[in-house]
């Protein structure tokens, strides 16, 4: 087994990396995978409580990084899939407690004994970023159908291409397929067409994300919403399937195609 | 309806399309880091320096930024005043 190391960034905060990151392992795991997630947000952890793991906390990364335990003795198992494992973010202490090199030894320990590594990066473009780039494969980027998303979106592509890290996979999240309609927000296309890179992913606005948070749960596991489908076939082309993308933006239906017709050029 | 009329005369108001008209400027200057203001100031310096070669239409000098992907080319098109019109005026 050699681990591919995923990290999971933004720039902007709140749009979505904890929950991909959570939901990616879910689905992973569920497909029989050995998945390690490491919450790469020192001082403000939350991979603990959107995965349901926070009461079984005993060590964090900062712990094994100053030799306090051993790297398993800080991998909390999610004992409801096989083989799905967390090191949990410390909660007191800010970013400079780990290095990048610390991250990079890390991961060099952890990869010969599973399939993926999954890393949740923190907002913003400062040390806990550059930590959480530094041992990955596999940079993917989230933004949301928002300018200042989008905005920041691109800085953080760009400075991945720059740590020789690139090309990045973008998964645009919370899509409102009615004001795509509407033309009130930007479509799936305007935001490849903008950041021009790959798109790995693109996952409705859904309520069961908030309803899944609130139990702990993975919305993966949910089989009747489309964001958990978003993210398990987002876990697949992570594997190398080619899985269509969802139909959320697109214009159709009859009155889609009707207005369609009026449009110059049909854009 | 207006909506509706504004795209049979060919404008869109949409704001998806504002959004996305604005953002392709500020993601040029970004990845540069070259304020708008500054190419504008690169263009004068560039038609002083060649004016000092060859002659140059200055009116007709048009510097942009360029995109292919996420590659960025600074592209300068300057017309040279024809050989005929210098004759004229010399
Ligand atoms: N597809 C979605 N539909 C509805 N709500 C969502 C969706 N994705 C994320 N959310 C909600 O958005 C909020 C922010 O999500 P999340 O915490 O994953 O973002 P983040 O990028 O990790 O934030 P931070 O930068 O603070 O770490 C959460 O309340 C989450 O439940
Ligand atoms: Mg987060």
């Amino acid at each position: 087994m050699v681990a591919k190391v995923v990290t999971v960034s933004s720039g902007k905060g709140g749009v979505g990396k904890t929950t991909a990151t959570a939901n990616m392992a879910a689905a992973l795991a569920a497909g029989g995978q050995k998945v390690v997630c490491i919450d790469g947000d020192i001082g403000l952890r939350n991979l603990d409580v959107v995965m349901g793991l926070e009461n079984r906390i005993v060590y964090d990364i900062v712990d094994v990084v100053e030799g306090r335990c051993r790297l398993r003795q800080a991998m909390i198992r999610d004992k409801r899939l096989p083989e799905l494992y967390l090191i949990p973010a410390a909660q007191t202490r800010d970013k400079n407690a780990v290095s990048p090199s610390d991250m990079v030894r890390l991961c060099d320990d952890l990869r010969t004994d599973s399939d993926w590594i999954l890393i949740d990066s923190p907002a913003g473009i400062e040390r806990g970023f550059r930590n959480a780039i530094a041992p990955a494969d596999i940079v993917v980027v989230i933004t949301n159908p928002e300018v200042s998303a989008v905005r920041d979106a691109d800085r953080v592509i760009g400075l991945v291409e720059a740590e020789e890290k690139g090309p990045a996979r973008l998964i645009i999240n919370r899509i409102k397929p009615e004001m795509v309609r509407r033309g009130e927000m930007l479509t799936t296309e305007d935001v490849l067409e903008l950041l021009a890179i790959d798109l790995l992913g693109i996952v409705p606005e859904d309520e069961r994300v908030v309803v899944s948070t609130n139990r702990g749960t993975p919305i993966v596991l949910d089989g009747k919403s489309l964001a958990g489908q978003a993210f398990r076939n987002i876990a697949r082309r992570l594997q190398g399937d080619s899985v269509p993308f969802l139909e959320l933006d697109n214009q159709g239906g009859l009155l889609g195609r009707i207005k369609g017709l009026f449009r110059p050029g049909g854009d | 309806m207006s909506g509706f009329l504004d795209r049979l005369m060919g404008k869109d108001h949409r704001s998806a399309n504002q959004a996305k008209e604005r953002l392709k400027l500020v993601l040029v200057h970004d990845r540069t880091d070259l304020a708008p203001g500054k190419l504008e100031a690169l263009k004068d310096e560039l038609i002083a320096v060649i004016s000092r070669y060859v002659e140059i239409e200055p009116d007709a000098v048009r510097v942009e930024m360029e995109q292919e992907g996420r590659q960025q080319r600074l592209i300068a098109d300057i017309p040279l005043r024809a050989a005929a019109q210098r004759r004229r005026r010399g």
